[in-house]
């Protein structure tokens, strides 16, 4: 057992904290404010190998390690949890499954572009019936001979507005349920696809979420990702990882609302003296640092075991149901530390609270978490 | 044949979160992140900024420091230098400018033994730690390098025989053509340091380090003993009490409250 990070990993930290606070803490209120996705951010992450972290460099990729990966959105949501996951839907859920399930053919032709962040990459599976419950997929696509004709619809795609290559799945047989599914490959202009509504969040609202909409559209038949019929297990596997992602966003969240926190604490004085003397804030303080650290703990765990190719996905799940609890519980104290001010958007505590609450819902809820964790407890 | 850029730059303790024994008078380095110092990762940038714009530049980083130091290598390659060597040894430590530049010389003479000439030097002005600013200007009397310091704006001629730069003073600039190779002393103002890549950080790097005996150094020209300064204390300097405003609404009163304050403080 090693708990110590690679002097890699150390200096991964240390990178992706300069740039955080150099170019991502500044613009984090106004972007939040304007709903507006950080391109200008998007492009220097892509400068500085941020968007192809885990991947090897005969691809494009920087060659690094899961945990690289996860520090990586770990310490970008510290200061902006919408640039963190716009990395992480990115890296997770576009770059990994055409890496992973990818022909060479298209491995050479996608990711080069993705890894180096010339391209973004989304991922389409949630349908408006077709949330936790992805096997209720009515997105079909149809054998044209010479190309798939897709029709459908999916509902709140992370970079949807912004991403130039989607994984999408659809239903390819019907009548054979999720082996029924298969996952495809679409970039943006293709024929009869086109991006619909933008979704007015609550939180990371810097992220661009919107529906994807397929009409008719027509796309060559390379762009089958994995055989026909795996797209389940494909969109499966991806989410697996897509989950470390999340409970890294998660736990960049937390460490970031508490890192405030203290520093509000120690200026703040009521009553004569600090809140940092007050034995019962401290208490706070102390529960709060430990759960993150706990969170930190189950993540790079999941992100190693990744990295030693065992088996990830329940530590994922618990990864990310863990640091997901940890973001709402850390941020809505961390809100009640700061008292009145905390609750304006005058301090970024506010905005941290409405932006932890998505990593207890998407990419499988709390609950779907469970399920899963459950399942390898009790077995299927 | 290349064009070869050594940058000598320095590992220094995080002044931003250093603080002073008020009883010792010495800097409490226990648990202070060591950090590349400030304007040597402008010279460093401006060196990489050279490699961005010619294909055939070859940037080596030179440090003087503990094994520790060995990071500071390691973060300057991962910015896109192509090798760094660590000047290592407990002969060398405890030196004080003079007795520095001394090991650096015998550093870059070694370099040139083995990799051919230089055509550029950059340091940065001055180390946070110290303040100086006299190991780059030694460095090139000791090579008899035509130098530069403090510079703040920087262009190479494209036939890269010369240099101009711009000089800042305390109260205005000179604009400078110099002939390389050359010795440039860099400050904050020329540039803006980039970040470490990804691929850089997981790359290959070409490191080592060198003793003593690697570069030949004169021994009794390095090291505590042979600096002719050292330290005789240092302190934190006690801050100053904030100024008093002198207010009034005419400038008559205002002389006048400014007379009261100076009678009631016999003064005058």
């Amino acid at each position: 057992m090693n708990f110590s990070l690679t002097k890699e990993q150390e200096f991964v930290r240390k990178m992706v904290r300069d740039f955080a606070e150099t170019e991502v803490e500044p613009l984090a209120a106004d972007i939040d404010a304007e709903h507006r996705f950080p391109e200008e951010t998007v492009e220097k992450m892509a400068q500085y190998g941020l968007l192809g972290v885990p991947f090897p460099t005969q691809y494009g990729g920087a060659g690094g390690d899961h945990i690289s990966y996860a520090i990586t959105v770990e310490e970008l949501s510290k200061k902006c949890a919408s640039t963190g996951v716009i990395c992480s839907a990115h890296t997770s859920l576009c770059c990994w499954p055409i890496f992973n399930w990818g022909t060479e053919e298209q491995r050479q032709k996608y990711l080069p572009d993705l890894l180096s962040g010339k391209k973004l990459g989304a991922f389409g599976l949630t349908e408006p019936n077709a949330g936790t419950d992805a096997s209720g997929q009515q997105t079909r696509a149809e054998d044209c001979g010479d190309y798939w004709l897709l029709n459908g619809a999916k509902v709140f795609i992370t970079n949807g507005g912004y991403a130039d290559v989607f994984v999408v799945m659809a239903m390819t047989d019907k009548s054979k349920g999720n082996h029924g599914i298969s996952a495809f490959i679409v970039e943006k202009g293709d024929e009869g696809f086109s991006i619909g509504k933008t979704e007015d969040k609550m939180g990371i609202c810097a992220s661009s979420t919107t529906e994807l909409i397929f009409q008719n559209c027509k796309i060559p038949k390379d762009r089958l990702l994995a055989e026909i019929g795996e797209g389940f297990k494909v969109a499966m596997s991806t989410l697996d990882g897509g989950r470390i992602g999340i409970a890294s966003q998660a736990l960049g969240i937390a460490q970031g609302a508490l890192d405030v926190t203290v520093e509000y604490m120690k200026a703040r004085k009521q009553f004569g003296k600090s809140l940092s003397k007050f034995q019962a804030l401290q208490f706070v303080v102390a529960e709060l640092a430990t759960q993150i650290e706990a969170a930190r703990l189950l993540v790079y765990r999941a992100a190693d075991m990744k990295d030693k190719h065992l088996p990830y996905g329940p530590a994922a799940a618990m990864a990310k149901y863990f640091a997901a609890e940890t973001a709402m519980h850390v941020t809505t104290k961390c809100v009640q530390l700061h008292g009145g001010y905390g609750y304006t958007k005058d301090y970024p505590v506010e905005r941290m609270m409405r932006d932890a609450k998505i990593t207890e819902i998407y990419e499988g809820t709390t609950e779907v978490q469970k399920m899963v964790i459950a399942a390898s407890v009790l077995g299927k | 044949m290349a064009f070869n850029i050594i940058v000598c730059a320095k590992q220094v303790p995080d002044t931003n979160v250093i603080k002073i024994n008020p009883k010792t008078g010495t800097l409490i380095r226990d648990g202070v992140p060591s950090i590349l110092n400030n304007d040597d990762a402008n010279a460093l940038e401006q060196a990489l900024q050279i490699k961005d714009k010619f294909d055939d530049v070859h940037v080596t980083v030179i440090t003087m420091g503990p094994p520790q130091a060995n990071d500071l290598l390691f973060e300057c390659i991962a910015k896109g230098a192509d090798e760094g060597i660590l000047v290592s040894d407990r002969a060398v430590g405890g030196s004080d400018t003079w007795a520095t530049s001394n090991t650096l010389e015998a550093a870059v003479k070694k370099w040139v033994k083995e990799n051919g000439d230089y055509d550029l030097i950059f340091t940065g002005r001055q180390a946070i730690d110290g303040d100086t600013a006299q190991v780059g200007p030694q460095l090139a009397e000791k090579l008899g390098l035509p130098q530069v310091s403090y510079v703040e704006e920087f262009e190479i001629a494209d036939d890269r025989k010369t240099v101009t730069v711009k000089r800042q003073l305390e109260d205005g600039y000179e604009l400078i053509e110099v002939a390389l190779p050359c010795l440039l002393t860099t400050i904050k103002e020329l540039n803006t340091p980039r970040y470490m890549t990804i691929s850089g950080i997981y790359g290959e790097k070409e490191m080592k380090t060198w003793n003593a005996k690697d570069i030949e150094v004169d021994l009794t020209k390095v090291g505590l003993e042979a600096s002719p300064t050292n330290v005789f204390r240092s302190f934190t300097p006690a801050p100053k009490q904030p100024g008093v405003k002198i207010e009034g609404d005419t400038e008559k009163e205002q002389a006048k409250n400014l007379l009261i304050k100076l009678k009631g403080k016999h003064v005058i």
